[in-house]
């Protein structure tokens, strides 16, 4: 008895299982919307008309792909190594903060723009593997499973930002640079921006090349190196690992202040790149705004594929800048999360079930040859 | 330094920090007990806090449409059960991976439950009061344990019952040997999968009280942050109490009083740096968990998927 079928009939009911998933995810997003008195052909439009066909949105969509695709990379990363972090909104977070004090207050003395940026983008890198560094200290001096403690630890980000910008001598803008608002650092000067770039009427700052180009080299890494092969091996055969060794608290406290590094620098490309999508070249309260989130739901999408997460994060950032037109067709414009959250969900259902499927096939094959 | 000592002993006499505490601990025991369940099973179950939300949401719902705090109750474990639905039939039939399934699950409730809100923007109420007569008049802790609303009285009722599932029934010593040993419960014609997911729609049932709990019994209306990471703690909490019942119940009230720390040094008049009291009760479960998460011994197979003749 045959136990799987020719391969294009496989290629095939993957793209059913596919097509049927996200077509119920639509579906079920749809009724919501219809359900609660909103109009959903209006939301699709709006979505469309606020990502990628009026003139400059695509740029803009482009420039939130950039750390949504950077924190996926990270976090890609630390699930190679089989260690689950999910504080990237904290990681960022703190990245950013980081960025712009060590980066910009203390270290930009003036001088060339390029070592600005790039000091400002080297410590966002810092910052976000430190606060990771707290979680691989505690799982593996003190056993505490990391899943939790980078998760309570984005609550602490968050307060210990906001405690700087309170703070004239920490984050917090002169008062006559500050205007009327009350939580905000000084703006970046012109030199520590990233250049941008104009294509077509839109506007894409250099973070999307660089991230792009990240993609590509994490890809690399892992696929390629030795280095990778390690970290690929602490999953898939722990006692060989061990017996090779590849220790897993170097290795995995490695990786996951890499992927705690990848999500401050997440946070600092959208400090000097971000522009008007992400705080105005400014640290403001709740800067991160779910890109730490969002960039870990990537990662989860793209199945650890690196080039693949190219896309999905495209497709996740045209969500959040269609979000905003969204909000004139009157309906309620956090839809979007609901759209995201449903798409994830259908995403993983296919390979569970084509895994499920294989199962049952093995199963039947084992008994009818007894 | 008296100055500090002051402030503790204020806090520690006055009723109203007794109160405060145990609501929260209430609020943390409803979601832990559940979770302690699940984890006992083997998963170790984050969407906890996407299951008091839509617990918590599905309750407002129930009370919008039908005007009854009872049935809101209902409509509340109605939720909880839903996503706990949702997160065992995809990680325990589907074999998707739990960690994965339960953050989008807490993300898609986030959204969901927002969204809801602000399209029909539900109005809610708080229960009313219910006094045990002698009980309630204890000092410090009388009013706190036997004076709240209605709803903080099903944990009376849930704590024996879920100790009395756990290690008194057939099912729960089925449920402790697929989270120790799912092999041989498998060989032994346990169906592994099967207790895995019902653990968690149990979890799901206790934290769609306790989302309830906390709408009738404290915030009185609902909002997208009513839950607000605490979920969270509650894991935390079954963690300290190395997967006993009766440290989850105290890893609860420890953490309680860390959340409700806020309310109780503004109730005695004392000021303290607002985002240090913001963070304060997770920074107290960080701290606690690697003062203790090493002492103790996990389920053997928590958080390991069962595959029969794979994994």
């Amino acid at each position: 008895m045959r136990i799987v079928a020719p391969a294009w009939t496989r290629l095939g009911e993957w793209l059913v299982l596919y097509a049927v998933s996200v077509a119920a995810a639509l579906v079920v997003s749809a009724l919501l919307v219809e359900a609660t008195g909103g109009s959903w052909s209006a939301v699709l439009v709006a979505l469309w008309d606020g990502s990628f066909r009026l003139p400059g949105r695509w740029g803009e969509t482009l420039t939130t792909a950039a750390p949504l695709l950077v924190v996926a990379l990270g976090t890609m990363l630390s699930s190679k190594a089989g260690l689950i972090n999910i504080g990237q909104e904290g990681q960022l977070y703190v990245g950013a903060a980081f960025g712009t004090y060590f980066g910009f207050l203390i270290g930009g003395v003036g001088g060339i723009g390029a070592v600005n940026i790039i000091l400002i983008l080297f410590f966002g890198a810092v910052g976000g593997a430190f606060w990771a560094g707290i979680a691989a200290l505690l799982r593996f001096w003190r056993g505490v499973p990391e899943v939790l403690s980078t998760l309570l630890l984005v609550t602490v980000a968050s307060q210990a930002v906001s405690y700087g910008l309170r703070r004239e001598w920490l984050l917090l803008a002169p008062e006559h640079s500050r205007g009327n608002r009350n939580q905000v650092s000084e703006q970046l000067a012109a030199d520590s921006r990233l250049p941008r770039l104009e294509l077509f009427g839109n506007e894409l700052p250099l973070s999307v090349l660089f991230a792009f180009a990240l993609a590509v080299v994490v890809a690399f890494v892992l696929s390629n190196t030795i280095w990778g092969f390690r970290l690929r091996l602490l999953v898939s055969n722990p006692k060989v690992a061990h017996r090779w060794g590849v220790a897993e608290s170097r290795y995995g406290a490695l990786a996951l202040l890499l992927s705690g590094a990848f999500a401050g620098l997440a946070g600092a490309l959208m400090l000097t790149g971000g522009g008007f999508a992400f705080g105005n070249y400014q640290l403001v309260l709740g800067f991160a705004n779910n890109v730490g989130w969002t960039g870990l739901l990537v990662a989860l999408v793209a199945y650890e594929k690196p080039l693949a997460a190219i896309f999905v994060s495209i497709v996740f950032a045209a969500l959040r800048t269609g979000s905003n037109f969204v909000g004139a067709t009157g309906v309620e414009h956090r839809i979007t999360d609901v759209i995201a959250g449903l798409l994830v969900l259908a995403l993983l259902i296919p390979a569970a079930v084509m895994f499920w499927r294989d199962r049952q096939l093995a199963g039947a094959a084992n008994s009818s040859q007894r | 330094m008296s100055e500090i000592s002051n402030a503790m002993i204020d806090i520690f006499g006055s009723e109203a920090t007794y109160i405060n505490v145990a609501l929260f601990a209430g609020f943390l025991a409803f979601a832990a007990t559940g979770e302690w369940i699940a984890e006992r099973a083997g998963t170790l179950n984050i969407s906890v806090e996407g299951m008091l939300l839509g617990g918590s949401f599905s309750a407002v719902l129930g009370y919008h449409f039908s005007g009854s705090i009872f049935i809101g109750m209902l409509a509340g474990i109605c939720g909880g059960v839903f996503v706990a639905g949702i997160q065992a039939n995809m990680s325990h039939r589907l074999t998707a991976d739990q960690f994965v399934v339960g953050l989008t699950l807490n993300i898609l409730v986030f959204g969901i439950t927002g969204f809801l809100d602000n399209q029909l923007s539900p109005d809610a109420t708080l229960a009313s009061y219910w006094h045990v007569p002698v009980l309630s008049d204890l000092p410090l802790i009388g009013s706190a344990a036997f004076s709240q609303r209605w709803p903080f009285y099903f944990l009376y009722l849930l704590l024996p019952v879920s100790w009395w599932l756990v290690f008194r029934t057939r099912w729960g010593l089925e449920v402790r040997s697929v989270g120790e040993n799912p092999r041989s419960a498998d060989v032994s014609g346990v169906d592994v999968n099967k207790r895995r997911r019902e653990a968690i729609y149990f979890a799901g049932f206790c934290c769609g009280l306790g989302g309830a709990f906390f709408l009738f019994g404290h915030i009185g209306r609902f909002e997208a942050t009513i839950v607000g990471g605490r979920g969270f703690i509650a894991i935390a909490a079954v963690i300290f109490g190395g997967w006993t019942l009766r440290g989850t119940l105290g890893g609860c009230v420890l953490f309680a009083a860390a959340l409700s720390f806020r309310l109780s040094i503004q109730g005695v008049g004392y000021e303290l740096n607002s985002e240090l009291l913001q963070a304060l009760p997770f920074i107290v479960t960080i701290a606690a968990m690697a003062f203790f998460a090493h002492r103790v011994r996990s389920p053997s197979a928590l958080a390991q998927p069962f595959v029969r003749g794979l994994r």
